[in-house]
């Protein structure tokens, strides 16, 4: 009886210890004063994904212009982003810095998946709330085992789910034929679709082809594609491979109902390139305004935009998603803060994180609302289909829910 | 074509010359370990997360200096050992859930191979020839990990949990760390001064100074070489070994080109051919890119520049060759003659 008297004692010892780091819950939380909330971040602003350094930029710059206009219940928000070039290890170092040493409040809108997945367990060992992560992989949204983390755009599942909806209604006879990056991305896309498909997959799927990242074309793939009959093309390609699949499949003559992925979606990047023409007709989900898309100009979100760029932000470019993405994300967490009211503690800033509810923003599409919740770590869950006329993506068509069967 | 530039040459003829009494020198040594002994102690969690990195860049770069600054091969691509070396800990912990002290011998030791094999096609190649092919590494390794995904994880990498602090030690996960890390360094370091003052470092720097004097001398220049290849990929895979389990997560991302450049621009600050310039190395790799950003949040590598011209003019030996030169001076000054 010896080991169950030790074990009963360990046990004790442990939930004693558990209530001891439980009880200063009302104590002073790290960086928040009554004039001030810290907040950290960390983002590629040098290095081979420097591309995405715009999006720390433009949360700082909104970050100021809620500062000039008063700050959150008095307290201005002191905005502490560190550069991590996307390597791993530097952000391991640099949210370290942030959490021990500059002893922020919280951390919001870290970039980048291998980057995020070096410091997820760090952040909920911590118990440190890491907000609105600023990646499409699905781990983010596992409120049972990462209480502390919560992602905000749709997840590369939820965008598969999303066309399986659409293929599901609109085509009758939907043969499909899917060529996939054979990775974690790729494969979250080709798992979202399937689910969305249900039972119907194995009928509807007539043919699944990968390729490597590291593979100099992709031809072969699009010519089997089209042997195999297919009439739904889904394409989750990143933007060279996705050049390369519209320009094939267009040479050899194939006319598929062409679903691109949202990541492949820039008009300058890939259908360019591409050919206007050939991407005519290709059908993307997407959730924010295009800043280059006409029907936004005599839109107030997308004036308001604009006015604050030129003020807050003159060096960023008002033609770069990005600039509306951090934008957008900034008056996400905002919300979250006001809706916290005086209790700026760490639980109950993630708990507001996780209470959001029917959250519209300028610069979403209209009718794409926020919503999360205790068992719903996934803020965007909601997209909306567009075609490209030639020129530019024409929305089209209800909004879909990757929440909802 | 060698590294050594008549410059190091001289420096290190005028080191010995007014060399440091053993001693003092002994009298240092001691003292640097008993201050890394009791830093862990002394600062934040945070901070000695830090040292423990720079413990982790110092025996890379000790690994690095070995072949470079010793026996004047110049290698772009360690980046690629020290991600073998990440990889091996992360995979056996992860897949075979081997105890992570065995991982790191087998990280040094696979990475002592894959060298050893590297550097007998690499003989081949001299000097800049030598630089590209390992450059080729450095790029090929990234995309390679990412191809065999069920090993490494693909580009998502690997998750792993830091190592429990063993026998109830009073110490942090951080301490604990820290301790493993200088543990490994003052054996690879003992190790390397061993290998580097006798004959088989002579050898070295001989085939470094002047190849063919040295093969008429009989030394068998191609084993040299391609073993000193092997030896200094150990060390930088004992070190990746060690980064993995301190950052506790591997993914290609962490092993780009940029991490084989830092390598050799650390040897090159730290002190070529120069031992404990592998240390001061390390602390301007772990340190000066942050101190760079704090001055400029808009522009931290042009600053990072401006430190590395200063610093290749103010110290054109490096940091080692600099405090040699201080010391020298000073011996002047005081007027204690050399002993030797």
């Amino acid at each position: 009886m010896h080991w169950t008297s030790r074990a009963l004692a360990l046990l004790l010892t442990l939930a004693l210890g558990l209530g001891l780091a439980a009880s200063p819950a009302g104590a002073q939380t790290p960086g928040v004063t009554a004039t001030e909330i810290k907040i950290g971040n960390t983002n590629p602003y040098s290095g081979p994904a420097s591309a995405y350094g715009t999006i720390g930029k433009v949360i700082a710059a909104y970050f100021k212009k809620v500062n000039d206009e008063g700050g959150i219940n008095g307290r201005k928000i002191n905005f502490i982003s560190y550069d991590d070039s996307y390597s791993p290890p530097k952000t391991v170092e640099m949210v370290r810095r942030l959490v021990e040493q500059d002893q922020v409040a919280f951390v919001f809108q870290t970039l980048g998946t291998p980057t995020n997945s070096a410091i997820h367990k760090y952040m909920n060992q911590q118990k440190v709330p890491h907000l609105f992560v600023a990646t499409g992989a699905t781990k983010w949204g596992d409120p049972k085992n990462f209480p502390w983390t919560i992602g905000w755009q749709p997840t590369y599942q939820a965008e598969g789910k999303i066309y399986a909806q659409y293929v599901l209604k609109n085509v009758p006879n939907a043969k499909v034929g899917i060529l996939y990056q054979n990775d974690d991305y790729g494969k979250d896309y080709l798992k979202g679709f399937k689910d969305g498909l249900g039972d119907a997959a194995k009928k509807i799927v007539v043919l699944e082809q990968s390729y490597e990242v590291t593979d100099p074309t992709i031809d072969s793939q699009i010519v089997n594609l089209k042997n195999s009959g297919a009439n739904v093309f889904f394409n989750i390609t990143i933007p060279k491979f996705a050049v390369q699949a519209i320009k094939k499949s267009h040479d050899i003559g194939w006319r598929p109902l062409h679903l691109l992925n949202n990541v492949s979606s820039s008009v300058a990047v890939v259908l360019k390139p591409a050919g206007l023409e050939a991407s005519k007709d290709i059908i993307t989900a997407r959730y924010l305004k295009d800043p280059t898309d006409p029907q936004w100009k005599n839109d107030p979100g997308y004036k308001d935009w604009v006015a604050f760029m030129q003020k807050y932000y003159p060096d960023g470019s008002l033609l770069d998603d990005f600039n509306v993405y951090g934008y957008s994300v900034a008056q996400s967490m905002v919300h979250v803060l006001r809706q916290c009211g005086n209790d700026l503690s760490r639980a109950n800033i993630m708990k507001q994180a996780a209470s959001i509810k029917d959250l519209a923003l300028p610069m979403l599409l209209p009718g794409i609302k926020i919503n999360t919740g205790p068992d719903d770590y996934y803020p965007i869950e909601q997209e909306q289909l567009a075609r490209f006329d030639g020129e530019r993506w024409v929305n089209f068509g209800e909004v879909y829910d990757a929440s909802k069967k | 074509m060698t590294v050594a530039t008549p410059e190091v040459a001289v420096a290190r003829r005028a080191a010995l010359v007014a060399a440091v009494p053993r001693p003092w020198r002994l009298a240092g040594v001691l003292l640097a370990v008993a201050a890394g002994c009791v830093l862990p102690f002394a600062v934040s969690g945070f901070r000695v997360f830090q040292f423990t990195q720079v413990g982790i860049y110092a025996i890379a770069l000790l690994g690095l200096n070995i072949l470079t600054g010793y026996n004047g091969q110049i290698s772009l691509g360690h980046g690629a050992f020290y991600a073998v070396g990440a990889y091996t800990t992360a995979i056996m912990i992860d897949r075979w859930n081997v105890p992570y002290g065995w991982t790191i011998p087998v990280a040094g030791i696979l990475c002592f191979v894959v060298g050893f094999l590297f550097g007998i096609p690499a003989l081949r190649l001299e000097g800049l020839y030598l630089a590209l092919a390992t450059f080729a590494l450095a790029l090929a390794v990234p995309q390679i990990l990412k191809y065999f995904e069920h090993w490494t994880g693909g580009s998502q990498g690997i998750v792993l949990s830091k190592p429990e602090v063993p026998f109830g030690l009073p110490l942090s996960q951080d301490q604990y760390l820290y301790f493993v890390t200088l543990a490994s360094l003052l054996v690879l370091f003992v190790l390397a001064w061993n290998l580097l003052r006798g004959r088989t470092g002579r050898a070295l720097v001989a085939i470094r100074d002047h190849p063919i004097a040295a093969e008429a001398m009989g030394i068998n220049s191609s084993l040299y070489k391609s073993l000193t290849f092997g030896v200094s990929a150990g060390y930088t895979g004992v070190a990746g070994a060690l980064s993995g389990l301190a950052i506790a997560f591997v993914a290609p991302d962490a092993f780009n080109v940029f991490l084989s450049i830092t390598f050799l621009v650390g040897i090159v600050i730290g002190g070529l051919a120069s031992i404990s310039g592998a240390i001061y190395g390390a602390l301007f790799t772990q340190f000066v890119p942050n101190w760079a950003q704090d001055i400029s949040k808009a522009a931290p590598w042009a600053i990072y520049g401006v430190f590395l011209i200063v610093f290749m003019y103010v110290m054109p030996h490096g940091i080692a060759g600099a405090l040699r030169l201080l010391w020298r001076r000073a011996v002047r000054l005081t007027g204690t003659g050399p002993r030797s």
